[in-house]
């Protein structure tokens, strides 16, 4: 059990440390592990049913944990240990994709469909409106009075 | 003997779906009164037989009958009752009887509160219900039948994973499931419109109340999900963008989209094909988030090839009904007419624009749910796609859709006026900004996204309050009160749900920014300071439950010397399945929740403890909760409890004018 092996030496480590009465924190150096928590909160537990290994408390996670906070601690960028990652257990371990050829679709498809969605409404809607008025000029004198009375009562309906 | 009973019902069930399914249809296409009369007595009928299916395998479930496979599987004797009964959809097989269980029940509603309909229109929705009923009872009698027998029988059952054993399993399956299935009406009445080629704005004001109910059962049905996770979990999240979290979300948000464009369709006759699509859409992911959670294959792609006989089943079934919609929609779509004209700056198409951003977000989440599947099914590596996928791509769509919300109902029908809006509006979303700088001083740092969000939420809320203004303000009635009474009932249901989501979106925001977390190691006596409280571990003693033992730790918690609450978290271990299981302690408030779980323990009375102070946490699932009470509003409209014969004669003149206008049969209602 590595993780409590880790704790174990860290209690040993911090006890002339701890206050009498006071609980022992598990982390000595707090910003170090909102680093550590950050990238661990994206990479993924390999033996669980999704989870991070910053959620799961399985060992394999606490371990990768502790290796994400010594490379750390030896300065590694957390951008080198995502890679160090992806070499390690491959694309699987990230949840943040990697942009590439392959993913493409997943990146940019949501913003691709979206632009393509507001230009094919506009377009739809100039169509339409240009569509209703041919219609509407094709509307007899009688018709043009009915609607124009239908339309100013619904003015005052709505809204 | 009761088993058999069950099976039996099952195909007698079966039999009534198909009579259902086939004859009132059929009627309604030769004009035949006797056979369309049929729809009702078969649908009860079909529901009588489910329902006695439903109750022997509750039967057996209560009973301990181990000699039923399925109890066998997901029950235990020492299960305590109430779990024994919730157990009935702990699995695949029972989950499809509760789906279809539903099915019936919202059958039967139709018969009952369809009374002012057309005989046709009832015939074929309820037609198009029983064809959705037959495809489920084929599943399970063909391969995954609950009432299979186990030869010989077990001693006892192998247990309820421990993870549902929680009341959030009595409660939140039934009530997704209500959702799920209800996106089926409105589902069945765009068919049914189809099919009789008259889709006109009656169709829709008919639609529109049913698709607001299952969209409350539905939005209800994620809030306590989400919130079943947040403390079964331990770990304290309220949404992990889990695949199956997701099944639930897209069917939410193509209802939603629904809802809105239902509302053009109704009062202006306009974008009629797109609300028939999104109809046709939203059931069909209904029906794959069903499926997706319950075949397995979001766990392996390869869970399809164990068993091949579900998932062909599966996906040709959802292949059938897609398919089969589409092509009715093909074929039947292009002869309905263009409804009422509007601008391009109108209340229409900002109705519009939030149905393409709506669908677009959705579209996002089935892609992120989905594109590992396919990826790995295709052979071209194993990708997972998290949380930072969809913070990036789903929230920016969203952002635009909330700002949008505060403007669309500002934003006249048929013209709006750019100029006007923005001068209605300017000073609020101003407000908003200020507001939401004023937020941050109560904590020690900001950021960007925090501030992004939290003016977000406050301008939902506060567009929604000047709006109120506006229409109080323009208000014929003398005095406020009166003119807050003459407003009606869903349009104060729609303010409603807009500032739930602002309350959702200041929960979301403030909890992922402010939220303070720490994990200690305790021994007894020990405190633990976390933000302005003081953790003291008070003692530990042994637990028994019914079918668990674990450790119970008690905490005492203080602030500033003065008693807060004391708080008990747990460590389980279940007798059967010998499965640890965290139990987390939460001290809920309006502003902050204290939340507590214990970690591993090396030695007695030693544990590593997490402690998390969550401000506002809360608000997510009250801003849910708003939202639904919002839906509740405006399907109690003063329009929908109108008596029938002023229905119908306002259905007359609406479906014989080309310009449909609710507004003009009464004026007090808008939107």
């Amino acid at each position: 059990m590595p993780g409590k092996l880790f704790f174990s030496i860290l209690l040993i480590l911090l006890l002339p440390l701890a206050h009498a009465g006071e609980a022992t924190p598990t982390a000595d150096d707090v910003e170090l592990e909102k680093r550590v928590m950050a990238v661990s909160g994206e990479l993924r537990c390999l033996v669980c049913q999704n989870q991070t290994i910053a959620d799961s408390h399985a060992d394999l996670a606490i371990d990768l944990r502790n290796q994400v906070r010594e490379k750390l601690r030896q300065g590694m960028s957390e951008q080198q240990i995502v890679d160090f990652m992806v070499t390690r257990y491959g694309d699987f371990v990230l949840y943040r994709p990697l942009v590439k050829s392959s993913t493409w679709l997943l990146w940019f498809g949501p913003f691709v469909l979206l632009l393509l969605a507001l230009g094919f409404l506009a377009f739809q809607l100039r169509q339409r409106r240009s569509a209703m008025l041919r219609e509407e000029s094709a509307l007899s004198a009688d018709e043009h009075a009915q609607a124009a009375s239908l339309l100013s009562e619904t003015d005052k309906g709505a809204q | 003997m009761i088993p058999e009973i069950g099976h039996f019902a099952l195909i007698m069930a079966l039999a009534m779906a198909l009579l259902q399914g086939v004859l009132p249809i059929l009627g309604a296409a030769i004009g035949n009164a006797t056979l369309m009369s049929l729809s009702r007595p078969v649908a009860r009928g079909q529901f009588v037989f489910v329902a006695i299916a439903f109750a022997c395998l509750a039967q057996n479930f209560l009973g301990n009958d181990f000699s039923v496979l399925y109890v066998a599987q997901h029950s235990n004797s020492h299960l305590p009752t109430i779990y024994r009964f919730a157990a009935i959809w702990g699995g695949h097989e029972g989950s499809l009887l509760l789906w279809t269980f539903i099915l019936t029940i919202w059958t039967v509603a139709v018969t009952l509160f369809s009374k002012q309909l057309p005989e046709e229109m009832v015939a074929r929705v309820i037609g198009v219900m029983g064809l959705v009923s037959v495809g489920f009872l084929l599943f399970m009698l063909f391969t995954s039948n609950p009432f299979e027998r186990l030869i010989p029988a077990a001693a006892d059952g192998r247990d309820l994973t421990p993870m549902l054993q929680d009341p959030g399993l009595v409660i939140h399956p039934p009530m997704l499931y209500m959702g799920y299935v209800g996106t089926s009406v409105a589902f069945a009445f765009a068919v049914a419109a189809l099919l009789g080629g008259k889709l006109d704005a009656t169709w829709a004001r008919w639609s529109r109340p049913w698709t607001t109910v299952a969209w409350v059962f539905l939005t209800i049905g994620i809030m306590l999900g989400s919130w079943w996770a947040y403390y079964e979990l331990g770990w304290g999240g309220w949404w992990f963008w889990d695949p199956v979290e997701n099944a639930s979300f897209m069917p939410w948000l193509i209802t939603t989209a629904l809802i809105h464009s239902l509302a053009v369709t109704e009062k202006r006759g306009a974008f009629k094909n797109w609300t028939v699509f999104l109809a046709i859409v939203g059931f069909s992911l209904s029906l794959l988030g069903t499926f997706l959670v319950r075949s397995g294959v979001l766990t392996s792609v390869h869970a399809f090839a164990v068993d091949p006989a579900r998932g062909v089943f599966i996906l040709s079934f959802l292949g059938v009904v897609i398919g089969s919609s589409l092509i009715l929609f093909a074929w039947r779509a292009p002869k309905v007419g263009l409804g009422g004209g509007f601008d391009l700056v109108s209340r229409e198409s900002m109705l519009l624009l939030n149905n393409v951003l709506l669908s677009v977000a959705g579209a996002a989440v089935f892609l992120g749910t989905l594109y590992p599947l396919f990826m790995d099914a295709l052979g071209m590596g194993k990708f997972s796609v998290g949380p930072p996928y969809f913070e990036a791509v789903f929230a920016p769509i969203m952002a635009i859709a909330v700002f949008l919300m505060g403007v669309g109902p500002f934003a006249r029908w048929k013209q709006a006026s750019v100029a006007e809006m923005t001068k209605q509006l300017g000073a609020w979303l101003a407000a908003s900004v200020v507001f939401a700088v004023l937020i941050t001083f109560a904590f020690d740092h900001w950021s960007a996204p925090i501030i992004g969000g939290l003016t977000l939420g406050v301008w939902s809320l506060l567009s929604s309050l000047a709006y109120l203004v506006t229409r109080v303000r323009e208000s014929d009635a003398a005095g406020v009160w009166p003119k807050l009474r003459a407003t009606s009932r869903s349009t104060y249901g729609m303010l409603l749900a807009h500032a739930g989501i602002g309350i959702f979106i200041l929960g979301v925001t403030l909890v992922k920014g402010y939220e303070v977390s720490s994990e200690v190691l305790m021994h007894l006596d020990e405190t633990a300071k976390v933000g302005n409280y003081t953790f003291r571990y008070l003692r530990s003693e042994e637990v028994t439950g019914p079918n668990y033992r674990g450790v119970r730790v008690a905490l005492e918690v203080t602030k500033n010397g003065a008693n807060v609450t004391a708080l008990y978290p747990e460590k389980r271990v279940y007798n059967v399945q010998t499965m640890n299981m965290t139990e987390s302690a939460i001290d809920t408030g309006l502003f902050r929740d204290l939340y507590v779980a214990l970690g591993e323990a090396s030695v007695k009375d030693e544990w590593i403890v997490r402690i998390q102070i969550k401000p506002m946490v809360d608000w997510i699932w009250y801003g849910c909760l708003l939202m639904a009470l919002g839906g509740v509003l405006a399907v109690t409209d003063r329009r929908y409890r109108l008596p029938v014969q002023r229905r119908q004669a306002a259905a007359t003149t609406e479906s014989a004018t080309s310009q449909p206008e609710s507004a003009r049969v009464d004026p007090s209602i808008s939107f």
